[in-house]
């Protein structure tokens, strides 16, 4: 009995020591890391790029505070963030940011005989409402904008999302431009100090309370109430326009967004103007190292994105994401070509 | 004989080695920990520990909201796992027909080794909506109303928060403490309990006169055990907890501890300070757990110093 | 009522309070367990053992997180567990003659027994990750490594305890060396105590999650090279069940649900053995 198990022991370590080193010498893989957003549409790019290059590109969803993180301590090759980080930041850190898709941020009700699309709200009534201010869904604020909803004498249990997220940098984003004051009592970050309201744990958290809960109101990303069923609101844009949450209105925003106009790309699609554009969407940024210690690494990482601009488009909105427009594409790699260096500080031939 | 004395040496050698090697992880730990909570130490001081402020935005953080929401929920975990433990060792050991002692020990040690996200995943998407349907509202309405603990079940019926969370705690934690409850009172002399018994003493009379003296000093420790469980427990207090930085005293709503604050914003922190607080929280959370732990140590020696003969 | 009446009555409610209590018990058991056969069950097929993690609205499986979970648990534990045996064995048998540091050594263990996973990823993240500039399925043994080693300190001294003093006296007089005693005396009676307590903590490292985020990462593809990124299936498990899309929340389930029943299968394998000893010493 002694023998064997310890025979057993020592086999089982000489066969995993043996596969260990046996398996060193792979083809060098790519390891990105970064924003929860992106991760579900860079596992299909990834997927299929690998199928047709054979290519492994690994993404990993780490919260974008950490996908910033990673890429400046350098230990993956890029790094994805819903937000921009500033003109110092990427200097500071000799990063290069350029954004790669964009997506939309819904508002959601729990409100008995309330159907999706039905319910009207603005920006500053929903900051009102996420400051506590606005307290009964049968507010003459609210019944104001809708007239023919029935709305019941009920108290509205703000959500919001307990981790840090993108999504909640674009809520807050959104609000602070709608509100002034919401931007100064609270204003706008991937977690912020809420007024009111309970969190939920990831997107699906926020999805799961705002289900359960009679009389709620959160945010989530588009994809989660389209796949929850649930009941959405329309929101009045820049223009004056009540608009419903499709992928024609978050299209409309993008396509209004001026990306070659924005240093280091620093724009977020909140507020967008545009009669058909929806108001509350945003982006994810790719960060890399500007200065490229292996080029043919960094080669592979912009051939990838290439392709993810351009082969991957299709793949993107079936997932609910909104493609950056052509346009920007052709900016985004004049600014690769131009802005990433070897080491000695020569150009990076990029080779498209 | 002499290579026998020098095989002993290498062998009390290398277990001392092996030994040396906790006390140099935690010291590793701490150091890594110290290093990366520089900054916040040095620009709040010993404010952190008492400021319930954690606003990301404009970069000023204070521990006080999750120092208390560990401490609260680890409480409510105790409250209730501690009788219902010390119930399910009682069951185990007195009551249960002896073929199924065996399968039923199983079964709750079982509970333990469920992992914490499975927990999490169950509480979220079971737990707290049965909860807020079936018995919040229930609570609120009748014990809501209350003097003195009335204030602790007010809130509104959203199924996680507070209580939720040391809930969830205590059910995992509960396998611990029973556990070492059963065994500690199946080291009670037999001998003592049947001349109880022989006196005509019930069950309950032995438990609570001869076992549970007898005893005191392990089922102490097996508390302190579940204790150090509940307050280091991650993932899923995280699911449950609500993460709300606002000192409130209503268990219904949500709140925050310290490690599922950690869970909750460490991947998602941006800039060095909102880090390296962080970080300093995982630190704070290391001394509290020295402390417990060291204080049951304490009452422990105190304890089986002046009980003579009891196991350990 | 008379003295009489009142104590049984005392007692009767004592002991259905400890028939709740362990019906209390119970009913969590069932209730998680049942939550995850149901979301699970129909989700386990073929398919989960054979492929690896889709993108979403594709089929695949779990291979590569079964086999990074295995390489990582098992590699933790062939690091971690003979450290935890010597480290329990010195505390155990010659823990009196320095009963101070001993003191203070098992204090430091109970400390790291509770100490948030998270924080000992962070640990491992500074100590490899950030040394060697990227992630690795190194990094992730090292941090489980780091949650195994006090699990097995704690269990292998407390059976070591157990075994009596008078067996290795006995051995002693004889002319035995004390390591000698330890080796075919003191492990051989305490061995299925020792390995028991090594299976409850492969079991307690097998379901961690946060630990592993930020050192092994995960991997979408097949991967067996420790030192690249390496899936896990408690974190895929985590990024699924938190995603929008039903083929991967059912995935998801599906993972629970085995890695769940590998831990469950592991502990009664451990409590089988442990049995099986106590009738064979």
């Amino acid at each position: 009995m002694k023998n064997n198990t310890r025979s057993a022991v020592v086999t089982l370590s000489i066969s995993v020591l043996a596969m260990i080193v046996s398996l060193k010498g792979r083809a060098t893989t790519i390891t990105g890391a970064g924003s929860t957003f992106v991760y579900p549409v860079l596992a299909k790019w990834a997927a299929t790029y690998q199928k047709i290059t054979g290519d492994q590109i690994n993404y990993q969803s780490i919260g974008s505070g950490g996908g910033i993180h990673q890429i400046e301590s350098k230990t993956v090759d890029f790094g994805a963030s819903d937000m921009p980080l500033e003109h110092a930041d990427l200097v500071k850190n000799n990063l290069v940011q350029f954004p790669i898709i964009s997506g939309a941020t819904v508002p959601v009700v729990h409100l008995a005989g309330v159907k999706p699309g039905q319910l009207k709200l603005t920006g500053s009534l929903l900051a009102e409402m996420y400051l506590g201010k606005i307290t009964k869904w049968n507010d003459p604020q609210i019944a104001k904008l809708n007239r023919g909803v029935k709305l019941p004498n009920q108290a509205i249990m703000v959500v919001h999302r307990a981790d840090g997220s993108g999504t909640t940098f674009i809520w807050t984003d959104y609000l602070s431009k709608e509100s002034a004051d919401w931007k100064t009592r609270v204003g706008e970050g991937t977690a912020v100090n809420w007024p009111v309201g309970v969190g939920g744990k990831g997107n699906e958290g926020v999805a799961s309370y705002v289900k359960q809960i009679d009389g709620s109101i959160g945010y989530v990303e588009y994809a989660y109430a389209q796949q929850n069923k649930m009941i959405y609101a329309q929101v009045k844009n820049r223009a004056g326009k009540f608009v419903e949450p499709t992928m024609k209105s978050f299209r409309a925003a993008a396509a209004g967004a001026e990306w070659g106009k924005a240093k280091d790309y620093h724009l977020i699609l909140t507020d967008a103007p545009g009669r058909a554009s929806w108001p509350i969407a945003g982006s994810t940024f790719i960060l890399m190292q500007k200065t490229q210690a292996n080029p043919a690494q960094t080669r592979e990482v912009l051939h990838f994105l290439h392709w993810a601009y351009t082969s991957g488009v299709g793949a993107a909105e079936k997932l609910d994401y909104v493609p950056i427009p052509k346009k920007a594409v052709g900016e985004i790699v004049h600014t690769w070509q131009t802005a990433l260096k070897m080491q000695n500080g020569a150009p990076l031939e990029i080779g498209l | 004989m002499r290579p026998g004395v020098l095989l002993d040496a290498m062998f009390e050698r290398a277990a001392w080695l092996a030994a040396w090697v906790v006390p140099i992880t935690l010291v590793a730990i701490l150091f890594v920990l110290w290093m990366g909570c520089r900054l916040s130490l040095q620009h709040f001081g010993a404010g952190f520990l008492t400021s319930a402020t954690w606003d990301p935005v404009a970069q000023n953080f204070g521990a006080l909201v999750p120092i208390y929401g560990t401490l609260v929920t680890s409480a409510i975990a105790l409250i209730i796992a501690v009788p219902v433990s010390f119930g399910i060792a009682l069951f185990l050991t007195e009551l249960a027909p002896g073929f199924l002692r065996g399968p039923l020990g199983v079964a709750i040690d079982l509970l333990a080794a469920i992992p914490s996200i499975i927990f999490g995943m169950w509480g979220l998407f079971i737990f707290a909506p049965y909860f807020a349907a079936h018995f919040e509202p229930w609570l609120i309405a009748h014990v809501g109303s209350w003097p003195v603990i009335g204030g602790w079940f007010q809130g509104a019926p959203i199924g996680i928060g507070v209580f939720t969370a040391g809930f969830i705690l205590a059910i995992m934690i509960i396998p611990f403490i029973s556990a070492v409850m059963r065994d500690v009172f199946a080291l009670v002399p037999p001998m003592m309990k049947e001349s109880a018994y022989g006196m005509g003493a019930t069950t309950w009379e032995v438990t609570s006169r001869i076992v549970l003296p007898q005893s005191r000093s392990g089922v102490i420790g097996g508390i302190f055990l579940g204790l150090g469980r509940a307050l280091g427990e991650t993932m899923a207090v995280t699911f449950v907890i609500g993460n709300a930085h606002e000192l409130t005293h209503a268990l219904f709503m949500p709140g925050a501890t310290i490690s599922s604050t950690l869970a909750n914003e460490f991947t998602e922190a941006v800039g060095p300070m909102y880090t390296s607080s962080l970080i300093e929280l995982g630190l704070i959370l290391f001394v509290i757990t020295f402390i417990v732990l060291g204080g049951a140590r304490w009452i422990l020696r105190r304890i089986t110093s002046r009980t003579v003969g009891a196991p350990i | 009522m008379t003295r009489q009446r009142k104590r049984a009555l005392i007692n009767f409610i004592c002991l259905a309070l400890a028939c709740v209590a362990m019906a209390f018990g119970l009913f969590f058991l069932g209730a998680i367990l049942w939550t995850l056969v149901k979301n699970g069950w129909p989700a386990l097929s073929a398919q989960v053992f054979s492929q690896m993690t889709p993108p979403p609205g594709e089929s695949g499986g779990l291979l590569n997180a079964i086999m990074g979970s295995v390489i990582i648990t098992g590699v933790a534990t062939v690091i971690g567990t003979p450290l935890g045996i010597l480290a329990g064995t010195y505390l155990a048998e010659y823990g009196d003659r320095a009963h101070r540091v001993a003191g203070v050594i098992r204090l430091i263990n109970d400390v790291l027994l509770s100490a948030p996973s998270v924080v000992i990823g962070f640990f491992a993240y500074a100590l490899i990750v950030a040394r060697t500039g990227h992630f690795s399925g190194w990094a992730g043994v090292v941090a489980l490594a780091v949650i195994l080693v006090p699990v097995v300190v704690s269990s292998t001294e407390n059976m070591l305890k157990m075994v009596p003093n008078q067996l290795r006296e006995a051995a002693a007089a004889l002319g035995a060396s004390k390591s000698r005693v330890i080796a075919s005396i003191t492990y051989r009676s305490a061995k299925t105590g020792i390995l028991t307590g090594v299976l409850l903590a492969i079991a307690r490292i097998s379901g961690e999650t946060a630990p592993l985020l930020f050192t092994s990462l995960n991997n979408q593809f097949w991967n067996t090279n420790l030192s690249k990124p390496m899936a896990s299936l408690p974190i895929v498990i985590f990024q699924f069940a938190m995603s929008p899309y039903d083929d991967w929340q059912h995935l998801a389930w599906a993972g629970a649900l085995l890695i769940t029943l590998s831990v469950l299968v592991i502990n009664i394998t451990a409590r089988g053995l442990a049995k099986y000893s106590a009738r064979n010493i």
